[in-house]
């Protein structure tokens, strides 16, 4: 017999029964789309189309349309590259790793913190194929012959390591989450009333029945894609870390940068599953699913990456001058007291002393609180991503060419593109597929549910096996 | 999963502890399980029924090497024997270098074989028919299916024995 116990926090409130947590998921999948959903999708498509009126300008004129000079070379592309990559961390990190260590407050939030983590992840592509300029040559980073029109790739750079990590890290994510939605799926298949829409799902969930056989084999290859996610995550922002830490620029050139930036990318990436979570919850009315118990357990996650983060800093600030290097100590001075001081501030600020609130319990479970950390975060974190980035470059070796960077409407046309495309494709999801991963969470109802259902706790349980052992 | 035919006999519970322990019951009883249908992975089902443990880690074992495999072999033979280039002083094939790629694409193989293993296993593919002995299995229900070729007591025992256990309904289908 399986009991809630009184130590633990339950994880589903309102005593839901199996059927009601497929009735609440799916009920935004079966109905109409709302008109909220309606400006919310509309909203995001022009939002969208400017920016992908943007891209084609950039593309048609070339990259002469950014603020970029001969100085600072990489400034918003890289930046929001690696700001999307960062955001895609926390999808994986929820499924994976939550996974290994048995946590059960992963089940109501991977599916769409999986969804957001592909999505985040094409949107970072999409800054590596802009800021090639020449997108019709995107294939050259791939190892293809020399008859292609170039050498071989160079397997010493980080630069083709990362082409091969994040494409790993695209596909491997969307099998996770793919074999994750087929029971789902099949769910809805067998409940869909009409027939287009019975056959869009029956054939997205290829004939997935529950049997027995098929969920053990279901739950091994969870485990074991769970065991390859972990490394491959934390590979990830490691691998796009060395796309500064093996060059020799001041500033970049340091050893701390992996587990540096793997700890940012999981800050912020979980920041964005708030900010998406806190709104899907009251518009779906998922509250006993995504309780102020997750909003919890994820905000402390926050603290700890942000800890993590804060001292990294204060870590490349001291080594700066421990060195002894020249341009090195310059590099961080300029950071905190030169031109850019205003953002080296923002990130300080927004980074390193807002998630350290949320030590006070009663700020870490206030939802308004909590989204607007969230949002704070992502502005500090894309301004950590621009002061490494844009700081370290703009005051070279050489005083004569010293120059400021400023973005033109093309920066934040393409920039705006990626907000554009990232909330079409999660509003698409949320109506579309089954937010909540309600296989899942049906599987944790009885340990964690905050009172059992009538029909399974009951006397009409117990009755019958009091019956059977007669 | 389409090959199977015959006449089945359906118990439907609507408890995944019920059944698991109707199944234990009824396999004492000398009763052979065809398969349990469930909403959500009910730990230690495969193990009553008497299914076989899943072979799928082996091939994704297998996937993995090739993947590592073919990631070496890509690596070493394009910078080291077909165009050999020293770059930063160091010997074309500088293995180190080459780690994040092997990692990958090892781990690419694994996920992408290991993902065909389960879907080709489980039999399912975009145009398969899902074998269902109640639509409500995928919802709030467990199916227990009894294959009656397959067992020697009388189909009124067994449905008494599965009425005991605790099924809601029992039902006679025909595949």
């Amino acid at each position: 017999m399986h009991v809630t116990s009184s130590v633990r926090t339950p994880l589903v409130l309102g005593g839901k029964t199996y059927a009601d947590v497929t009735e609440d998921v799916i009920r935004h999948v079966e109905g109409k789309p709302t008109k909220e959903w309606k400006i919310a999708l509309g909203l995001s498509m022009v939002v969208l189309a400017f920016g992908t009126a943007s891209v084609f300008w950039t593309w048609w004129e070339g990259l002469g349309v950014w603020g970029l000079n001969k100085t600072v070379g990489w400034a918003w592309d890289i930046t929001n590259f690696v700001w999307w990559v960062g955001i895609g961390h926390a999808g994986t990190l929820i499924s994976a790793v939550l996974l290994l260590f048995r946590q059960k407050w992963r089940t109501s939030i991977n599916r769409a913190a999986e969804a957001m983590t592909i999505f985040a992840v094409l949107c970072a592509a999409s800054f590596i194929v802009m800021h090639m300029g020449r997108p019709w040559m995107a294939y050259w980073a791939l190892p293809l012959p020399n008859t292609f029109g170039s050498l071989w790739v160079n397997f010493n750079s980080p630069l083709v390591w990362d082409v091969f990590a994040i494409s790993t890290y695209f596909s491997v994510s969307c099998l996770f989450w793919y074999v994750g939605l087929v029971p789902d799926l099949a769910s809805i298949r067998d409940r869909a009333k009409n027939k287009v829409s019975k056959y869009i799902y029956g054939t997205l969930a290829m004939g997935w029945n529950g049997g027995a056989k098929s969920w053990s084999r279901y739950e091994y290859i969870s485990l074991i894609l769970a065991g390859l996610s972990t490394p491959l995550v934390l590979s990830v922002h490691t691998i796009v870390s060395m796309d500064f830490a093996t060059s020799v620029i001041p500033g970049w050139h340091t050893t701390i940068f992996p587990p540096y930036f793997v700890a940012g990318a999981i800050f912020s990436g979980f920041a964005m599953v708030q900010t998406l979570m806190l709104v899907t919850r009251v518009v779906y009315k998922l509250e006993d699913y995504i309780t102020i118990e997750h909003i919890d357990s994820m905000n402390k996650i926050i603290t700890l990456t942000g800890s993590i983060v804060g001292v990294a800093y204060l870590t490349e600030f001291f080594i700066a001058w421990y060195s002894g290097v020249e341009y090195e100590r310059y590099a961080f001075v300029n950071r905190a007291f030169g031109p850019y001081w205003w953002a080296y501030w923002a990130m300080m600020t927004c980074n390193v002393i807002s998630p350290q609130l949320f030590w006070f319990k009663s700020l870490r479970r206030s939802v308004s609180f909590t989204f607007l950390i969230s949002i704070v975060v992502n502005i500090g974190m894309w301004f950590e991503r621009f002061v490494i980035i844009v700081t370290s470059l703009h005051r070279d070796y050489l005083p004569s060419s010293w120059a400021m960077f400023s973005p033109t409407i093309f920066d934040i046309g393409d920039y705006v593109f990626s907000f554009g495309f990232f909330f079409t494709c999660f509003f698409l999801f949320s109506k579309f597929l089954p937010v909540v991963n309600m296989a899942e969470v049906k599987a944790i109802i009885k340990t964690a549910s905050e009172k059992l259902p009538k029909n399974v706790s009951g006397v009409s349980k117990d009755e019958r096996l009091a019956e059977a052992s007669k | 999963m389409s090959d199977i035919s015959g006449k089945f006999l359906v118990g439907i519970f609507d408890d995944d502890d019920v059944i698991l322990s109707a199944v234990k019951k009824v396999k004492q009883a000398g009763v052979k399980v065809h398969e349990v249908y469930s909403p959500f992975a009910i730990h230690g089902m495969d193990d009553a029924i008497g299914h076989p443990r899943t072979k799928i880690g082996i091939a994704a074992f297998i996937f993995g090497t090739i993947g590592c495999l073919c990631a070496l072999t890509l690596t070493i033979w394009t910078m080291g024997i077909d165009w050999p280039m020293v770059i930063g002083g160091k010997d074309p094939i500088s293995i180190p270098n080459f780690i994040p790629i092997t990692f990958e694409l090892t781990v690419l193989f694994t996920a992408f074989g290991m993902t065909l293993g389960f879907f080709v296993t489980n039999g399912l593919g975009p145009s398969v028919k899902p074998l269902l002995f109640d639509p409500r299995c995928t919802d709030n229900k467990f199916v227990m299916a009894i294959d009656l070729a397959k067992n020697k007591l009388a189909e009124s025992d067994i449905i008494t024995m599965l009425k005991n256990a605790g099924a809601e309904e029992v039902s006679v289908k025909s595949i």
